[in-house]
């Protein structure tokens, strides 16, 4: 458990990988585990510029298709191309092998305004849905 | 037969799975004919076909007599589940019993036999049908002109935002490009959102499942084109703010779309138009009687105001000095697609229509709502509802508490195919965990609403008392649990026997 990772309403988590607000984005456990078996993802181009909430990629499971919003504004620079052979890594390692793209945050500080661990957790149990 | 233990009831008995029909391809047998082709000799076909597209060896097509692929389908129908064998509570898409006589209106041979190249004089009855069809629509919709092109309810919804992108246009109003759509909405509007053209934004739910109006106020802006909602929305509950609703969109100067997808809850008793919508789409086949799902084609007309009648779809059939044309009028959206719309399954609606009247098409949503309420009322306790109080033609159930046994709404449905029914919808909409949505429609009787009400009553007593028993569910059917999540992942779309 990364201490730095922080998490959005719409269970997106985001955590810093590099130097000048590189940072990583994933969906939650609790998200993986709500949507199901993911059979497709569709991820953003490299290159594209997102706003905060905006939406980046498409997450298809056994259920439905979801929405992924960028927790935070920025440009993607890199995406998890393992996933879209084996999306069903999102729901084995969500936090790990299971990320989804890499984001140049415009304004890394804005990082500490979203919620924390024990936040989410919190959103988690007042039943927060996707 | 397969053999599969049984412990329905606590009781542990043996029952046997019905076996499967097999593929075509297995049942293939080589130098098997079913019609007498003219065979793969290009000198024994009168057409001159290039020697490159002249293919080199045979086609491969599983090789079978007339009477084995008659019997063969004949099965198939037998061993799959509809509407005609089984009380189908799929709620959300409204699977309701077609009556057997709307079946003549297609084999009438004037409408049968018409060819779609036929010119206007050549098919004064068809757009004289198509005609009143549009009329009795549109007075059962309270919309001033009514469409039949789109193909199926989406297609209605893209027809309903290129018809909004186009009226802004007009207006010189480039700045409305954004539609703003409830998170209870069905997929499909944003989707069509996305094709027309147009950013979508959604409006959160409130506790109670309405539309949150203070959601709703803070969304709407100088860049709202539009705002779909569904009424019923897809909670099976009729908004308790649709004036304020209304009224806010208005004073934004936006449009407001129906999704009529739940339509069969509140014709002849409301009309969209007298509500205040602009645009209307609704489904002939969950409404109308006319086929659904693989049976189709579809069909969704879309209704709109006056203002916006100039922009519906072309070709419009247009009636002069009693005689009807088709015309493609200027400022038309064009096009949507062939023709002039699923024609044969329009003049079943119509004839559905003129049937039941006014009062027996009211009559329809009455029993609709009826059916829908009895059945709410018998299961209730048995499951969490979300919303309160009376509901529309159909309502949500949740089967979240079952999540601790590691079961899911699924499960539910899975054994409830055991129980000898269609499943409910499960996992829409979205906003409710674990859902089971339930629509008994309008031609249930009570005994079928009692038995069924029982049997889920003792369901859910299963799935507290015995959860593992779920899991094996469905034993009755002759395949039990296909491996959705590998078919999605890694499909396999031809069978390996016809390689």
């Amino acid at each position: 458990m990364s201490s730095e990772r922080r998490y959005t309403a719409t269970h997106e988590w985001i955590s810093p990988v590099g130097p000048e607000g590189r940072m990583r984005v994933g969906i939650t456990d609790f998200a993986q585990k709500e949507i199901t078996d993911v059979v497709f993802v569709e991820l953003p181009k490299i290159g594209k510029k997102v706003e905060t909430g905006g939406e980046v990629a498409i997450i298809e499971s056994v259920k439905a298709a979801f929405s992924i919003y960028a927790p935070l504004g920025g440009e993607v620079v890199s995406v998890n191309e393992k996933i879209e052979n084996n999306p069903g890594l999102v729901n084995d390692d969500p936090y790990g092998e299971g990320w989804l793209f890499e984001l140049k945050v415009s304004d890394p500080a804005q990082l500490s305004t979203l919620p924390d661990e024990a936040a989410y957790q919190k959103l988690i149990v007042s039943g927060g849905g996707h | 037969m397969t053999q599969v233990e049984d412990i329905r009831d606590g009781e542990e008995r043996v029952i046997e799975r019905p076996p499967m029909e097999p593929t075509l391809w297995e049942k293939s047998r080589r130098g098997t004919k079913g019609v007498c082709s003219p065979g793969t000799d290009p000198q024994a076909v009168a057409i001159k076909i290039p020697a490159q597209l002249l293919r080199s060896e045979p086609p491969s097509l599983p090789e079978l007599s007339e009477l084995e692929v008659v019997r063969h389908f004949t099965r198939l129908s037998h061993l799959s589940r509809g509407v005609d064998t089984h009380f189908y509570p799929l709620g959300s898409c409204t699977m309701k019993y077609n009556p057997k006589v709307m079946d003549r209106i297609p084999e009438i041979p004037g409408f049968r036999d018409l060819h779609p190249r036929m010119d206007s004089e050549g098919m004064q009855g068809l757009l004289e049908a198509l005609s009143i069809c549009e009329e009795s629509l549109a007075s059962l919709m309270g919309m001033d002109a009514v469409t039949l092109a789109p193909a199926a309810g989406a297609h209605g919804e893209l027809a309903g935002i290129l018809i909004a992108r186009r009226y802004f246009e007009s207006k010189k109003d480039r700045t409305r490009t954004e539609i703003l759509i409830p998170d209870s909405a069905h997929g499909t509007n944003p989707a069509s959102a996305a094709m027309g053209g147009v950013s979508v934004r959604v409006v959160a739910s409130g506790p109670d499942g309405g539309v949150d109006l203070d959601s709703l106020r803070d969304a709407l802006s100088e860049r709202t084109a539009m705002v779909m909602m569904t009424v019923p929305n897809t909670l099976g509950l009729f908004e308790k703010n649709l004036k304020e609703m209304i009224a806010l969109v208005r004073s934004a100067g936006a449009l407001l779309y129906m999704d009529g997808a739940n339509f069969n809850a509140f014709m002849g008793v409301l009309r969209p138009g007298d509500l205040g919508f602009d645009i209307v789409h609704i489904n002939t086949h969950k409404t109308l009687a006319t086929p659904h799902g693989g049976g189709g084609p579809g069909s969704g007309p879309v209704g709109v105001t006056r203002e916006l009648a100039p922009f519906l779809p072309s070709p419009r059939v247009i009636k002069e000095e009693g005689r009807y044309r088709l015309a493609n009028p200027e400022g038309s959206i064009g096009p949507l697609r062939s023709f002039i719309g699923s024609t044969l399954v329009l003049l079943r609606a119509l004839g559905y229509m003129k049937m039941l009247g006014k009062s027996g098409l009211r009559d329809v949503s009455l029993y609709a709502l009826l059916n829908a309420n009895y059945l709410r009322v018998l299961l209730d306790g048995v499951l969490p509802r979300k919303g309160e109080g009376l509901c529309a033609h159909e309502f949500v159930l949740s089967a979240k508490e079952f999540s601790n046994h590691g079961l899911h709404a699924s499960d539910v449905a899975k054994e409830i195919l055991d129980a000898g029914y269609y499943a409910p919808t499960v996992s829409f909409p979205l906003i409710v965990p674990e859902a089971l949505m339930v629509e008994p429609t309008e031609t249930e009787s009570k005994e079928t609403l009692d038995r069924f009400a029982r049997d889920f009553r003792t369901i859910c007593e299963k799935a507290r008392r015995s959860p593992e028993a779920l899991k094996g569910a469905p034993r009755r059917t002759p395949v039990s649990r296909p491996d959705e999540v590998g078919a999605a992942r890694d499909p396999i779309l031809t069978d390996p026997r016809s390689l």
